[in-house]
Formats: structure tokens, C-alpha cells, sequence
């Protein structure tokens, strides 16, 4: 979920002669995520503290002169740097009054922007392509620069990202309706060129914007169609062969945001994080064909998480820096916090109550002059006040403890305490309240289970699971960890109340509770419903299997005489004649049932299926088809109310299991018998189902002529005897 | 060849009601199954009859104007009414000496009639209970006599008229929308308590009849109990009237149905005995058409319809529905004089003449229709002879109008423009039987007549006396015609033999010896509606048109029989062989079911069938909805 925040002004901005462009450049973090540089178009540079939203420092350069790049601050040497006019570097401290005193360094050729990221080195990247350190480029200004780019191409924009120890400059170029996109890697210099992929009726991106995460780059671009796309490129690069050769760059489109006739010209996309992107500048998809709007959306899940509309015209600039949306419009700039938490499928879904972030919470920023000016007086007194609330319940029993405090035990307090505090929550509140607490609560119980092997509270995590509150994507290694301290009861809940156990995790529990030793396995306390439902099951087994759905497995025997069978074959088969006895324990066998209830993507899970060794295959198929007997007994009794796997998701697995592992099958000679038995089983099912659907259209000409008779009150009608 | 093309009318709108719901029954002996309705006596407006009681050969009713009703069951009318004083009567029962009778009042008391030769007087009033009896039973001493109330039964005794006993049944007997419980006495039990019944069914206004048996829940105990035993449900709506034969339940209910249930432990399985039963409609027929003009007269108990037949154009293929050009047009709707329902109406083939009869009176009306001008004239001036009819019917050219009255005789008059003259009277010899079917045939000669005691007798019109009487047959007629072409008298009888006897050599057609000698087809006996109507194609003699409720037949006479184990109704496999085979598989009964729920069907002059159909869901939707009680007999 995303949400933008109450927003405010940073400061005014006088608007340039031209209107459709902002009089401002570029906004740059500070030392810090609450200082700002802000470039305007003209002469001057501004430092603003952005909660105060007050200027601390301004610098002007001279009449006549004209700033090209927006100024950037060094963290290293906590100095400033932009250009002027094209050519001339500019360098200054805080201190520094007037800008004009201060280090000026001409070059030959044209600067197009100073960039500079925190922690990397400033770095300079010319119009025509060439890329330079800073410090280099000062240490011999009058130095030749290289022309990278053809002599038409030109920059439309630029970035800098720090990539692990990686200094990269990422640069998009325009020549005749291309698009180009420069990869530059400092120390070694490597060039990438890729081509961008052509946008219907050759459209330019209007907006780029790139991240850095996991060793890939992904690049934003927003196309006047309202088409966002994304591409994903690699740090390392295409792979040393291809060297200088401009390759295609894949792209994948995330959103396709609907805009009128009218294409859009003033927008910009910008990725907040790996699930959300804030757009600027595109119609809210219910509120007409305005374009002053700013939206998050989720781009998993193609959802509209937030929206504001802005007042004033909007110039299709953005920039964010912690949790900051920075959006000039107007007369204005303002400052737009907003905060996005990552969102699963569940809760996408509406299947899972959200809990927010401590972080998400706060950002209570001030709206007002008026409250930032009482903020000095009020803020002590209110801490004063929550610690007193906090000694107040601590003097109190137990049971009162809250979220925050719980969670504060359950990171150092033995078991017992833990426990105790857990249940003293759960007791004391509506559960529905908890439901926001009960994800964190999880996780850090989990983390701290894993991180310290002797401490493990299975009760605690069993009452949590039982809230119907958490998901697998919420605390990702519960069930992991439930494998691991073989608590198969925890293990049971999971499987029934997740809605998003990935196929690789239920493949997992899958291989433990099958190579779970029978002796282990009747220790195993399960829930008494799914224990009664198999206790059913299999005592029915003793009684007396007649015709079964059309099956009968007697006469089935001389079905395939085509089959060639030895006599131990025969007497195999006697001995494991099918269905007689369930091939696991009652335990195992629960557990089982649990796996054949989770939900699965067939191409997802037959990866993981392969893992398995076929001894357990052989068991589970017998599993499978022991089940599969006993659901198609006449007097099974499928409306028990528990619940059970139903016959489709047996049959399921069972064509699962045997497209990952038919071949071993094939070649080994137990699982002969039980491959016949599925075969003639099958087959005689297929002839029912041939019969069924020839009485179908029986029925159906009897419902066709039944329609027929149907004539009004009075008719004349033509009869034939013969 | 074996081909029959025939341009058929159906008509579902405005065709009687089948008459009015049955509200009371009575059996007189034994159920003898099929049973076919044989007469019909016509109620009156505001007379609803609420039970029934036979007492010998004698009939009585009583109902909700307060009146013990006998009847004459020769003339079907009323005999003597004699007033209970007691409001609405609910119920009556007759000793087994049939000496005395009780009727249940609205007002709460039992009154005893004592059944003298040729009427009931009278007798004395028992104590009055609080509210309405709904049921009587009759000890087999007759000294004591069982009465249901509201929620109770009490126990009088018939000498000082003293409730003597009291036994509550709460929800079981006297539960407010029971409408009728049939106590069935206990002819061996001494006991006092459990005199009132062994067996006994009760009827609700779901339509379901139950069952209870007084039994031991376990075998070999003494300890007997009410037990449910059966449950059935025979109508949409209220049961009105119940009867516990020996070997079925036999129940009418508000949806026109009577619904003969054979108990299955009294009966041989599989038997005709042992088939369920449903009497849908009344067995006679309730339209009359005009062949010449098209008109179709339909009988309601208050109002006679008269209706034009609508016209299509062009042909079509078989299986195909033309287009209807003209609309059918209703001509007349005409209301009855008078109290008492209609008994029998007529309509002659020409279209010019109408008369309908009433237990009271029989009017006749002339009709002129020349398009869209329709006038009609009530005849003034009847013989006074012809005061009240049992059956009418027109001669073929329209000159004559037969009506039958008392002592199975037959009035003949002659009709003219001017007047309107009584010809004859054709009186067989004094026999009892009132007379059911009345036929004339097409070619004027002849006219036939058929009644409740069997007997068939031949008229020569010329000469206007007896021509024959048609040897005596054990079931009784269900309907009868001559064909005029070769004088030969077809008759259909319950239980679903077909007769046909030459008028010329007085004795039973060679065909027809031959029907009996190879016998009809098992599945053709087994049909439980029986035919109502034979008629003939007048472009082949050999052909014969019967129908029943569910289907109509055409019977070639050249075509062989159908073998016992051959397909009866064969026309689907017929319709599939190839034209050259159809003739080595088809047989002379020539089997339709396209049209159910018939009244009616007559084969017009132009070789048009013209089919009247009453679907059962129509008469269902204008009953008022059933009460729903859960709570009862629960």
C-alpha cells in the first residue's frame, strides 16, 4: 500500500518567460534527507531546510551569467559544484557568501551536468558524450575531451549511480527518433550503448528514471502515450565480445495509463521503490481528463494506490528523496511526503488486513507556520508525557503490555515471558485491532527464533497463525522454520491458512513430511478435525469394495490381457491390490491431505516436484491412489464436513507427479502394478465419463423437444401418421 | 398407403373446467378397477356438497346449506331435501343396520335421522359441543357412535345421546386443516378406548394423505400405538374427500383429481391392481363441434361458449406450425337461467341449431351466423314432454333433436323454421339404467343409445322403433358410433375393449372376431383413461379415430393387428425407416401422443382434426393457493 501525505510548500518560484518550462533545474539532496539544494533556472542557488521550510543559504551568480547544471554537493568535501554558462566549473563551501569569489575552472567543451551521489565522487558529463571525474577534469581543465556522440545526437538525460564500488553515469541521447541509452563505468571507463526499442509512431520517452538494486539497474521511461515501461540492465554489462556494438535493450511495459486523444506532454514517472511508481502529470483514471494529478501506483498489481491533485500548472518535473515527493507546480514547489509499504498478493487482494510500518506512520509532518512555531514548546512536553505513559504501564500487571512493548520482549524475553505477553495482548484487545501488530509481532519472533536456536515459542506462533492475519509473503520464514524444529502441528496451520505458500516451500514440506519416519510421526499432535476426517477414511477400508464408480477392480484385471505379466507379477499384484490399506501412517497421511488442499501453479510446482527421490514418489502415489479408491466407493461420504481434499486435486497431483517422474517410474519395477492399476482405473473412468456424455446429448434433444411443444394457445399444426 | 395426413387445430384457451373439484366421495361397494365416471348429477350454485353417504342402493348428501339431499339415481336429480337445522352439515355416516343416520353440524351437534322407505325424518339432537363435527363413526353395535371435534374425539351414546367419553388427539384427528378423516372401526377390539378406529387416513391441504395404522411398535407386544404408516401426496391442493377400501385409498382433492392408491400390501405386485390411479377428467364430453361451419361449443356448469375456429393459409410440411391467418373468434358466451347447473348441451352440425338442459329445463336456441352477424333466438314453444334431458344430441341434418330422460327413453323432435313438434318417444322396454351415450349416426338412419346398465340399443329413425340390442358386455360403454358407410356400430368399453357389430346382420364383424380372437395388445389394456369418443373418416371407411385423456388413434381396419410382443405405439420408428420397410412394420393402431390432457376431437369435413386440450397446469394455476401448515402431523 502507498499513501501521499499531507503536503507544503518549500518555496515560491518565480515562473520563467516561456511558461511551459519550470524556472527550476533541479532539486538536489543535501548532507542530509532534510536539506535540499535547490537550482532555479536563472542565477541562483538555494539551501533549504525542508521540514522548516526555510531557506538557510542562497548564492547568486552574476548578471549576465547564467547557471547550466543544478548544483550538487559533494559529501565528501561537503562542498558545492555547479556550471555556469557551459563551460565554467564552480565550486563553493557553505561559508562561502558570494559566489563570485569563489573557484571558477573553465574547460574546453560543453558541460551538459555535474553529477554527484552520496558516498561517490562528483562526475562531469560533457554534451557530447565524454564522462569525467571531477577531480581529474580539475586537474588538467584545458584537456581535449573525446566526442562520443554523433554529431546530431544529443543528450536528453542524465543519471549517476554508485553500485556497490561502481561508479556508473547513465545517459539517454536522441538522434532522429532514436533513442539511445549510454552506460559509463568509471575506473575502468567501459562504454555500453544500448538502442531503445521504438515506441509506436517513433515517440520519444518524456521522462526517464533509474534505481540501483540487486546488482541490476532497472530504468523508468515514460512514453507521451502514457505507456511506462521498464528495463532491467545489468551492472556487469552485455558480456565482454560485444564490446562497442549498440545492442537492443528488452523492455517490458508496466503501466499503460489511459490518456486521452491528446497525448501527454508535461509528465514524468518516477520508481519510489520495487513495487511503486509515482507519476506526475497523467489523468486520474476516475476523475476526468485533468492532468494535475499526482498518483502512486502499484506496479505488480497494476493498481492505483494513491492519488492528490496538485493546483497550478505542472511543469512534469519530480524528484524524491526520502520519502519526499519534491513536485514543482504553480507558483510553488511543494513537498509531498508519502510512504509506501510492500504489499503482497493477499493483501493486494483484500485477503490480509495491512499493518503499517512504524516508519510509514509518522511522517506527521507540519503543514502550518503555525504549529512549527509552537513545536519547540510542545514536543518536550509530549515526550515527557509518553514516558510517564510508559512507567505508568510498566508499574501495572503484565497483561497490559503494548504492541511496541511486545515486540521489544519478544527480541530479548525468554519463551514463558513471551508467550505470556503475546497472550496478555490477544487477550486484552479485539483481535481485529491486533491485526495491523500480528504481522510484525511474527516476523520478529521468527527472526529471533532463527538467530538463536534455543529460543522457540511454538504456542505463540500457533496462536498468531491462527488469526487469520498472516500470510506466507508477511513472514516468509515461518514455515521454514517450523520444518526445522519439526513442529508438524504449526507446519498443518500454515498449509491451511496461507493463501500464498510458494510451490517451492509447499514442495518442501512435501519432502519432509513424506521422509518423516512412521515413529516420529505418530508423536505428531495435528488438528483433531483433519485427524477424524482420515480416521473415517480408513476405517472404512475393511469393509467390503464392490463396484466403484463404474470401476470395477476385479474384472478390470482382464481388461489389459494385451499386458504381458509374469506370475509374480500376478501375485504382486494380489499382495498390493489397491486400496486395500493406506500405504502411510494416520499422522502422515493428515499431513498429506494438507499438501493436497495448497494452492499451486502446475508450472511452478513440477520444478520442484523433481527433487523428489522416487521412493517417495512410489509412497505418494500410493498415497494418491489410496485415496482415490476410497473417494470413488459408493458410500463414501463426501458431505462430511470436514475438511478434505477434493477427487480434482487428487487427480491433480497425481498427473503432476507422474509427468515429473514418469520415466523413473517406467524403469522401476514396484511401481509397475501401481501404473497398471492407474491405467485401467483411467480407463474404465474414461469410458463413464464417454457413456455420460453420450446420454448428455440424450438429454439434451429430450429438453430441445420438450421446448419445441411449447406453442401459444391456439395453434395449427401439421401431423404425419404413418 | 398406411399414410394419414391430418391438418390439426388444438385449442388450450377457455375449454372447460373439468367441472367442479370433486368435494365429497362415497363408494357404494367395492372399487372395481378402471373405474370410469358412468353419470353425472348436476350440482347447484351455493350448494357445496361436503359428504356423501350410501345407504344400500340409497344416496345422500349433505353440504353447507344445511340439507340432507337424497337423490334419484335413475332421473340423476334430486329426490327430497329435508334441513338439519344445524348450519352447515360436515359430515354424514349411516349405521351399518342402515337404519339411522348422523350428520355433523357447524353448530356442535349430532343429529340422527332415521332412514324410512321413501324418505328420513328426524330422529333426535345429541349433546352440543363447542365447536363443529368434523367426522362420525359409527360403532358396528351402532350403540355408540364416535364424533370428531376440534382437537378431541368424543363418544356418544346413541340411546341416551350422552358424551360418555372423551379421548384428546390433539394434532392427529381434529387438527383445524384436516379436512376429512376416515375412521375405519375396529370390528374385533373390545376395548373401549380403541373402539374408534384400526385404520385411518387423513387428509390435509397440501394434497397429502396419511396413514395410520394402530399397531404394536415392536412385534409379539401388546402395547399398541398410532403409528404414521404411509404418506402419499395425490394433489397440489386440499384434499376434499377420502375413502379406505379394502385395497386403496381412494381421495379427491380441490386440483379436479380423484386418485385411486392401491395399498401395496393389500394388492398382487405388478398387476393391473396394483397401478396408481388418477382420474382426471370427467369421462363424457364437454365440447360439441359443428363439422360443417367450424363452431365449437364448450359446457361450463354456468355458461355455454361458442367459438369459431381460426383459419390458416397455405401448406407446410409435417412437424410444421402454419401461420394463423384468422384468430379464433368466441361467438357466444351465454349464461344459464336459473340455479342448477348444466347437465348436457348440443350443438347440431350445421351450426344452426343449440340446446342445453339443466336438471329443471331444456332450452333450445336458434342460431343465425352469416360472418360478423350472429343472432339468437330462443325458442319458445317446447313440447312439454321434453322438461329435462340426461343427454341431447342433433341428427346429422339437423332436422331432429334426440333427447334421452327417465326410463332410458328416447324423445324425438322434429325442427323447423316455424315450429317445433314432438315426433315420438322410443321406449325400448321399461328398463332402470339411466342412459349415458346417445349417438346418431351421420347418415340419419340410425340412432344409438348406451346406459349405465350396459345395454346398447339400435333405433331405426325410419321406421322409428328398435332395430336390435347389442348382446350385453361385462364392462360398461365408454363410447360409441356408426359408421355410415358400412353400417357398423363400433363401441369401446372401460376396460379398453373395442367392439364392432353390423347393424345389418345384427352380430359382431369378422374383424372384430378377429380383434378378440388375437386380443389387443397388452400395452393398449393397460392405458388407464379410457376412449371417449369414436368417430370416422368419411373418406375411408376403414378408418376409425378413438381418443383417450394422453393420446388419439387412428384404427386401420386394413392393416394387420399388432402382435403382443410387436411395438404399440411405433409412429417415432415409423418416422425413421426408409419408406419402402415402413410398410412390413406398421400396424393397424396408428398411435399419437403429440396432444395431452384431451377433451375433445372430431375430424372435420375437410379433413381437419380439430383437438382440444385442458393442460392440468391451467386448471392448477386458477385454484387458489394451498394453506401451508407445516405444524401438522408433524
Amino acid at each position: 500500500m502507498a499513501a501521499l501525505y499531507e503536503g507544503y510548500t518549500l518555496c515560491g518560484i518565480v515562473p520563467s518567460q516561456n511558461l511551459t518550462n519550470s524556472s527550476i533545474q533541479g532539486v538536489e539532496e543535501e548532507r542530509d534527507s532534510d536539506h535540499v539544494i535547490v537550482t532555479d533556472a536563472f542565477r541562483s542557488v538555494t539551501l533549504y531546510k525542508v521540514s522548516d521550510q526555510k531557506p538557510l543559504g542562497s548564492w547568486t551568480v552574476k548578471q549576465g551569467n547564467c547557471l547550466t547544471c543544478p548544483a550538487v554537493y559533494n559529501t565528501h568535501t561537503k562542498e558545492y559544484v555547479t556550471v555556469t554558462d557551459n563551460k565554467v566549473i564552480r565550486i563553493w563551501k557553505e561559508d562561502d557568501v558570494l559566489l563570485d569569489k569563489t573557484f571558477k575552472a573553465t574547460v574546453l567543451s560543453d558541460i551538459w551536468r555535474v553529477h554527484c551521489v552520496a558516498g561517490g565522487d562528483p562526475v562531469v558529463l560533457f554534451q557530447r558524450g565524454a564522462v569525467r571525474l571531477l577531480d581529474s577534469l580539475l586537474s588538467a581543465p584545458q584537456q581535449t575531451v573525446e566526442e562520443v556522440l554523433a554529431p546530431d545526437e544529443t543528450i536528453r538525460w542524465s543519471t549517476n549511480i554508485v553500485a556497490g564500488t561502481q561508479q556508473l553515469v547513465i545517459f539517454t541521447t536522441e538522434m532522429k527518433g532514436d533513442n539511445f541509452l549510454y552506460l559509463q563505468k568509471l575506473k575502468p571507463n567501459i562504454l555500453h550503448k544500448y538502442r531503445l526499442e521504438q515506441e509506436n509512431s517513433s515517440l520519444s520517452p518524456l521522462s526517464f528514471s533509474a534505481s540501483y538494486r540487486d546488482k541490476l539497474i532497472h530504468l523508468l521511461y515514460l512514453y507521451p502515450n502514457g505507456h511506462v515501461y521498464q528495463s532491467v540492465i545489468s551492472v556487469l554489462g552485455p558480456g565482454a565480445e560485444e564490446g562497442s556494438q549498440t545492442l537492443s535493450l528488452p523492455r517490458n511495459l508496466l503501466l499503460a495509463l489511459s490518456v486521452d486523444e491528446d497525448q501527454l506532454n508535461a509528465a514524468s514517472a518516477l520508481l519510489l521503490d520495487e513495487a511503486h511508481v509515482a507519476v506526475v502529470g497523467v489523468p486520474h483514471p476516475s476523475a476526468g481528463t485533468s492532468k494535475d494529478f499526482l498518483c502512486i501506483w502499484n506496479i505488480n498489481f497494476q493498481t492505483l494506490q494513491a492519488g492528490k491533485e496538485i493546483a497550478g500548472k505542472i511543469f512534469g518535473q519530480l524528484w524524491c528523496y526520502s520519502n519526499k515527493l519534491f513536485i514543482p507546480h504553480g507558483k510553488t514547489l511543494s513537498v509531498i511526503p508519502y510512504g509506501c509499504t510492500n504489499s503482497s498478493l493477499a493483501s493486494a487482494l483484500g485477503k490480509l488486513k495491512q499493518y503499517r510500518n512504524e516508519e510509514s506512520k509518522p511522517l506527521v509532518s507540519v503543514p502550518s507556520w503555525n504549529s512549527i512555531l509552537h513545536e519547540e514548546k510542545t514536543q518536550p512536553s509530549r515526550a515527557i508525557e509518553t514516558r510517564k505513559l510508559r512507567s505508568t504501564h510498566k508499574s501495572q500487571s503484565s497483561p497490559s503490555l503494548t504492541v511496541e512493548q511486545v515486540l521489544e520482549l519478544i527480541k530479548t524475553a525468554p519463551v514463558e515471558e513471551v508467550q505470556k505477553g503475546v497472550e496478555g495482548l490477544f487477550s486484552r484487545t479485539d483481535i481485529q485491532d491486533l491485526n495491523q501488530s500480528v504481522g510484525p509481532l511474527a516476523s520478529t519472533l521468527v527472526s529471533r527464533s532463527l538467530a538463536d536456536t534455543a529460543f522457540y515459542s511454538p504456542i505463540t506462533l500457533a496462536q498468531l497463525v491462527h488469526t487469520h492475519s498472516l500470510c506466507h509473503s508477511v513472514c516468509p520464514d515461518l514455515v521454514q522454520l517450523a520444518l526445522e524444529k519439526k513442529d508438524y502441528f504449526l507446519c498443518q496451520l500454515c498449509l491451511q491458512f496461507f493463501p500464498d505458500i510458494p510451490e517451492a516451500v509447499t514442495c518442501t514440506c512435501l519432502k519432509a513430511f513424506i521422509s518423516m519416519p512412521d515413529s516420529e510421526a505418530e508423536k505428531v499432535n495435528l488438528e483433531p478435525d483433519s485427524l477424524s476426517f482420515m480416521e473415517t477414511l480408513t476405517s472404512r477400508e475393511h469393509c467390503q469394495v464392490g463396484l466403484r464408480n463404474g470401476f470395477n477392480s476385479t474384472s478390470s484385471l482382464e481388461d489389459h490381457s494385451d499386458v504381458t505379466m509374469t506370475k509374480a507379477d500376478e501375485e504382486n499384484r494380489k499382495s498390493t491390490a489397491p486400496g486395500e490399506s493406506c500405504p502411510v501412517g494416520l499422522q502422515k497421511a493428515v499431513l498429506l491431505n494438507e499438501i493436497l488442499q495448497t494452492a499451486y501453479t502446475d508450472d511452478l510446482l513440477l520444478p520442484h516436484l523433481k527433487d523428489l527421490s522416487s521412493q517417495h514418489v512410489f509412497l505418494f502415489l500410493q498415497y494418491l491412489h489410496f485415496l482415490y479408491l476410497k473417494y470413488n466407493e459408493d458410500a463414501f461420504p463426501q458431505s462430511h464436513g470436514y475438511r478434505s481434499p477434493s477427487v480434482s486435486q487428487i487427480m491433480d497431483w497425481v498427473c503432476l507427479l507422474l509427468d515429473a517422474h514418469f520415466t523413473v517410474l517406467v524403469m522401476t519395477p514396484e511401481a509397475k502394478v501401481l501404473l497398471l492399476n492407474f491405467h485401467s482405473f483411467i480407463k474404465s473412468q474414461v469410458r463413464l465419463f464417454s457413456e455420460l456424455g453420450k446420454v448428455e446429448g440424450g438429454l439434451q434433444a429430450l429438453q430441445h423437444m420438450k421446448r419445441k411443444q411449447d406453442i401459444g394457445q391456439y395453434s395449427i399444426e401439421i401431423i404425419e401418421l404413418f | 398407403v398406411g399414410e394419414f395426413q391430418s391438418h390439426s387445430v388444438h385449442e388450450k384457451k377457455n375449454a372447460p373446467s373439468a367441472e367442479v373439484a370433486p368435494c365429497a366421495c362415497a363408494l357404494n361397494s367395492a372399487v372395481t378397477i378402471p373405474a370410469i365416471l358412468v353419470q353425472v348429477i348436476p350440482g347447484r350454485d351455493n350448494a357445496g356438497i361436503e359428504a356423501l353417504c350410501w345407504v344400500g342402493q340409497r344416496l345422500f348428501s349433505a353440504g353447507l346449506r344445511g340439507e340432507i339431499t337424497e337423490y334419484d339415481l335413475e332421473n340423476l336429480q334430486p329426490k327430497c331435501s329435508v334441513d338439519a337445522y344445524g348450519g352447515p352439515i360436515w359430515t354424514i355416516s349411516c349405521n351399518s343396520m342402515g337404519t339411522l343416520l348422523a350428520v355433523g353440524c357447524e353448530d356442535g351437534t349430532v343429529k340422527i335421522f332415521e332412514i324410512l322407505e321413501d324418505r328420513i325424518q328426524f330422529q333426535r339432537s345429541f349433546d352440543r359441543q363447542k365447536c363443529r363435527i368434523i367426522s362420525l363413526s359409527w360403532h358396528p353395535s351402532g350403540k355408540l357412535l364416535a364424533a370428531g371435534v376440534m382437537d378431541m374425539i368424543r363418544i356418544f351414546d346413541v340411546e341416551t345421546g350422552h358424551s360418555i367419553h372423551r379421548m384428546h388427539v390433539e394434532r392427529l384427528v381434529g387438527a383445524s386443516k384436516s379436512r376429512e378423516v376416515v375412521v375405519w372401526n375396529n370390528l374385533k377390539s373390545e376395548q373401549i378406548k380403541h373402539r374408534v378406529s384400526y385404520g385411518l387416513i387423513d387428509g390435509t391441504s397440501e394434497g397429502t394423505v396419511v396413514q395410520f395404522q394402530f399397531l404394536s411398535r415392536t412385534v409379539n407386544q401388546q402395547d399398541k400405538d398410532w403409528v404414521r404408516t404411509r404418506t402419499f401426496k395425490n394433489h397440489t391442493h386440499d384434499v376434499r374427500a377420502l375413502v379406505h377400501t379394502e385395497i386403496s385409498v381412494v381421495s379427491g382433492g380441490m386440483d379436479t383429481q380423484v386418485v385411486v392408491r392401491p395399498l401395496l400390501d393389500k394388492v398382487e405386485k405388478n398387476t393391473q391392481e396394483s397401478a396408481l390411479r388418477k382420474i382426471v377428467f370427467p369421462h363424457r364430453s364437454l365440447v360439441c363441434c359443428a363439422k360443417k361451419l367450424g363452431l365449437l361449443l364448450f359446457q361450463f356448469s354456468d355458461h355455454l361458449e361458442l367459438w369459431r375456429l381460426g383459419e390458416s393459409e397455405g401448406q407446410g410440411r409435417p412437424g410444421e406450425s402454419l401461420l394463423v391467418k384468422r384468430k379464433p373468434e368466441k361467438l357466444i358466451h351465454l349464461k344459464r337461467k336459473g340455479e342448477d347447473h348444466i347437465r348436457c348441451s348440443a350443438l347440431s352440425p350445421c351450426g344452426e341449431w343449440l340446446a342445453y338442459s339443466t336438471v329443471s329445463s331444456v332450452r333450445l336456441y336458434m342460431l343465425q351466423i352469416d360472418n360478423n352477424n350472429i343472432r339468437i333466438t330462443k325458442v319458445s314453444k317446447l313440447p312439454k314432454i321434453l322438461n329435462s334431458a340426461q343427454q341431447l344430441c342433433f341428427s346429422s341434418d339437423s332436422t331432429k333433436l334426440f333427447a334421452t330422460c327417465s326410463q332410458s327413453s328416447v324423445i324425438v323432435v322434429s325442427l323447423s323454421q316455424s315450429e317445433c313438434k314432438y315426433v315420438h318417444t322410443l321406449n325400448p322396454q321399461p328398463g332402470e339404467h339411466p342412459v349415458h351415450l346417445l349417438h346418431a349416426s351421420d347418415d340419419g338412419n340410425w340412432l344409438v343409445t348406451a346406459n349405465t346398465g350396459f345395454e346398447i340399443h339400435v333405433y331405426n329413425l325410419q321406421k322409428l322403433k328398435l332395430h336390435c340390442t347389442v348382446p350385453v358386455y361385462s364392462s360398461c360403454p365408454t363410447a360409441l358410433a356408426i359408421n355410415p358407410t358400412t353400417r357398423n356400430l363400433i363401441t369401446a368399453h372401460a376396460d379398453q375393449q373395442i367392439f364392432e357389430f353390423s347393424l345389418v346382420q345384427k352380430e359382431y364383424t369378422d374383424w372384430s372376431r378377429k380383434l378378440q380372437k388375437q386380443g389387443l395388445h397388452p400395452l393398449w389394456l393397460q392405458r388407464d383413461t379410457p376412449i371417449t369418443h369414436v368417430t370416422f373418416n368419411p373418406k375411408n371407411s376403414a378408418h376409425i379415430l378413438l381418443h383417450d385423456v394422453f393420446m388419439f388413434c387412428i384404427v386401420d381396419k386394413s392393416l394387420p393387428l399388432p402382435e403382443a410382443r410387436s411395438q404399440l405405439s411405433n409412429q417415432m420408428t415409423l418416422r425413421s425407416l426408409p419408406e419402402s420397410e415402413r410398410m412390413r412394420h406398421s400396424h393397424a393402431f396408428k398411435i399419437c401422443k403429440t396432444f395431452q390432457y384431451l377433451l375433445s376431437l372430431t375430424l372435420l369435413d375437410d379433413q381437419s382434426l380439430v383437438v382440444v386440450e385442458r393442460p392440468l397446469t391451467d386448471i392448477q394455476s386458477q385454484l387458489p393457493a394451498p394453506v401451508r401448515q407445516k405444524k401438522f402431523a408433524t
